[in-house]
């Protein structure tokens, strides 16, 4: 048998092997370099790595090949395995942003009195001598810097996979390094473990559901790659049961990834026992990612079966925004909060999922799902990272005060970041001039003119029923006198580093500017065109 | 050559696979049928490739074998802090994170 040597298009595919390269180079500095010097290094790196990234996809994107008059641009390389299309490359866009985010929080030392919030040592117990000692010596750990870039890099090769393979193998790049960097937390340990757990055990599980899928689709298919999956359906060459079976799996494990019911479980768990840097960034990241690798095996490999996996995700999307917003409503963490909205956030973006895939099908003016899609991720990501950046900063005695009672009166105390902490709120709520409005108004349309009006009335009824859970948080912070239970203590504002700070700040500026000025972003993602096929 | 036995012997060790991560309580068993899910997709695949006549199925069955290890060693190292921390592997006892 000959084997031809694979051909890699490694003009197109540099911005994420810059994040691989940076991420391999972080273990190396782990290993070689003085413990001292390890921090700055290896945040420099990553943050270094990141940009060099985002300038790379910026210069890549701006010269992809255009095909059919526009409607789909870029190129299908490494023998068919990954796509560099405009979605891909949009997607890679946020990720990075949403990334150098991350980064920042990562990286800030001030809120914990000169030590990063990630543990000093974790292999030492909660609780024990060791411990103590491993935070008077400061010291901390600097492979979350590592293992956050190979979380990126399974973020970017997620949505570019154009093969089943490479999808599954970016959904583990992407999920085993959140699963340990969930447990690092520097304060709450056993919280923050348990959270890790939970989250890899019920991970691996959704991927074996999601890798038996592949195998029966690849049975039914005869083949790993979209195209062919595709055309497979299309001719309906194979055995029926194997996609249909094979479909309901593969979705349980993207689903899974994005937090729709019934598989949100995970969320609030994770969300609230792990390091809140990390939920910032995973929050962003992982609904970024899993979305757009959902998006492309839908619309692409099982495009041709619409009617199939349609009548599912309308069921999904109602059942993830019902959940999300009633569950919302009873919580009393800060934090378990914000994962029951995120899940209702997911019942939105799988509305838009619903809509009209193909722009010849639309009249001059209206947008696509895609579009759409990307548009309020692109919202969605800021407003989160922003949100989770501000509950870093609010802090009693025993590190962040994440339950609703410390932040009573939070307002009065300090008003400018209770006053942005709600600006994320009503951003997330989708009041106007606000991006998440925009956002809302776009997968909206997009599911409406698809005639799925069901779901967009369940929709608009959860958004009201979110109104109400956000609106009691800003009152809670504003209207309500700060009066501690006997024995509670309020928590107050600590003042970050310029990092933190950047964070909020870009977060603020962007939810802000794609409220009243959404148009450039809309068009780019309209630019990016559909998915190659 | 027919496939169908191997299929059918997939789907019963994946069916094991999934009951047993349902019913066990040790973290450690429950990681173990997690890993008899993913056995069971690698002859499913390797059945497939057969069935095809190509090698996709049987390449991906060496890459699931890789992805398994690499989850043995963030999983068991998951899974030893835990026990170290609270003297107990039980999936129920951690349960300091609900509702």
């Amino acid at each position: 048998m000959d084997f031809t040597k694979p051909t890699i298009e490694y003009a197109d595919l540099w911005p994420m092997l810059v994040v691989y390269g940076v991420a391999c180079l972080g273990v190396l500095v782990e290993a070689f370099l003085p413990r001292e010097r390890r921090f700055g290094v290896q945040s420099l790196l990553a943050g270094a790595g990141l940009v060099a990234a985002l300038v790379g996809t910026i210069l890549v994107g701006r010269d992809l090949d255009v095909l059919g008059d526009g409607a789909a641009r870029g190129t299908i390389d490494v023998e068919g395995t990954i796509a560099i299309d405009g979605p891909a490359l949009f997607l890679w866009g946020i990720i990075l942003v949403f990334a150098i985010g991350g980064v920042l929080l990562f990286a800030e030392r001030r809120l914990e009195g000169g030590v990063s919030s990630f543990a000093g040592q974790a292999a030492a117990l909660p609780g024990t001598e060791a411990e103590r000692q491993a935070s008077t010596r400061g010291l901390e750990h600097t492979e979350v810097y590592p293992l956050l870039m190979f979380a990126v890099g399974g973020m970017m090769l997620f949505p570019a996979a154009n093969d089943l393979l490479t999808m599954f193998v970016a959904l583990e790049v992407l999920s085993l390094p959140l699963y340990l960097l969930c447990g690092l937390a520097r304060r709450r340990r056993l919280l923050s473990q348990e959270a890790a757990m939970k989250y890899f055990m019920l991970g691996a599980f959704s991927s074996g559901f999601f890798i038996y899928g592949i195998a029966l689709v690849y049975g039914f298919a005869g083949s790993m790659q979209f195209a062919d999956i595709n055309e497979a359906v299309r001719n309906d060459l194979g055995n029926d049961a194997l996609l249909l079976i094979g479909l309901g799996m593969m979705s349980v494990g993207l689903l899974f990834k994005v937090g729709a019911a019934p598989f949100h479980q995970w969320t609030p768990d994770v969300y609230q026992g792990a390091p809140t840097a990390v939920t910032a960034f995973m929050a962003a990241g992982t609904k970024i990612a899993a979305f757009g690798a959902l998006l492309r095996l839908f619309y692409v490999a099982f495009g041709s079966d619409r009617w199939t996996w349609q009548p599912m995700l309308w069921v999904i999307a109602i059942l993830t925004m019902v959940v999300g917003a009633v569950l919302a409503v009873v919580q009393t963490d800060m934090k378990r909060m914000l994962a029951y909205s995120s899940v209702a956030h997911t019942g939105f973006l799988l509305t838009g999922v619903l809509g009209v895939q193909q722009a010849t099908e639309l009249s001059d003016g209206e947008i696509t799902s895609l579009q759409a899609v990307l548009f309020y991720l692109t919202t969605y990501g800021f407003a989160m990272i922003g949100a989770f950046a501000v509950v870093t900063l609010v802090r009693d005695s025993g590190g962040e005060a994440t339950t609703f009672a410390r932040w009573q009166g939070l307002g009065r105390r300090s008003p400018l970041v209770a006053g942005l902490f709600a600006f994320f709120l009503l951003s997330m709520a989708g009041i106007p001039l606000t991006a998440g409005f925009v956002g809302k108004w776009a997968v909206f349309t997009v599911a409406l003119s698809a005639g799925a009006w069901p779901v967009v009335i369940a929709a608009i009824l959860c958004s009201i029923v979110a109104v109400f859970f956000y609106v009691r948080v800003i009152v809670l912070m504003f209207f309500v006198d700060g009066d501690p239970a006997p024995g509670g203590e309020l928590a107050v504002v600590t003042r970050p580093s310029v990092l933190t700070s950047a964070t909020i700040v870009v977060g603020v500026a962007a939810t802000l500017v794609l409220g009243v000025v959404p148009g450039p972003v809309l068009d780019l993602a309209g630019h990016a065109g559909q998915f190659l096929r | 050559m027919n496939i169908t036995a191997y299929v059918v012997l997939s789907a019963i060790l994946f069916t094991i696979g999934c009951v047993g991560v349902l019913t066990r309580r040790n973290a450690i068993v429950v990681f173990m049928c997690v890993e008899l899910m993913l056995n069971a997709s690698n002859l499913a695949l390797v059945a497939f490739a057969k069935q095809h006549g190509n090698l996709d199925g049987q390449v991906a069955a060496f890459f699931v074998m890789v992805v398994a290890a690499a989850e043995v060693v963030v999983g068991l190292a998951i899974i030893m802090t835990i026990f170290r921390t609270r003297r107990s592997a039980s999936v129920d006892d951690a349960s300091l994170l609900k509702y």
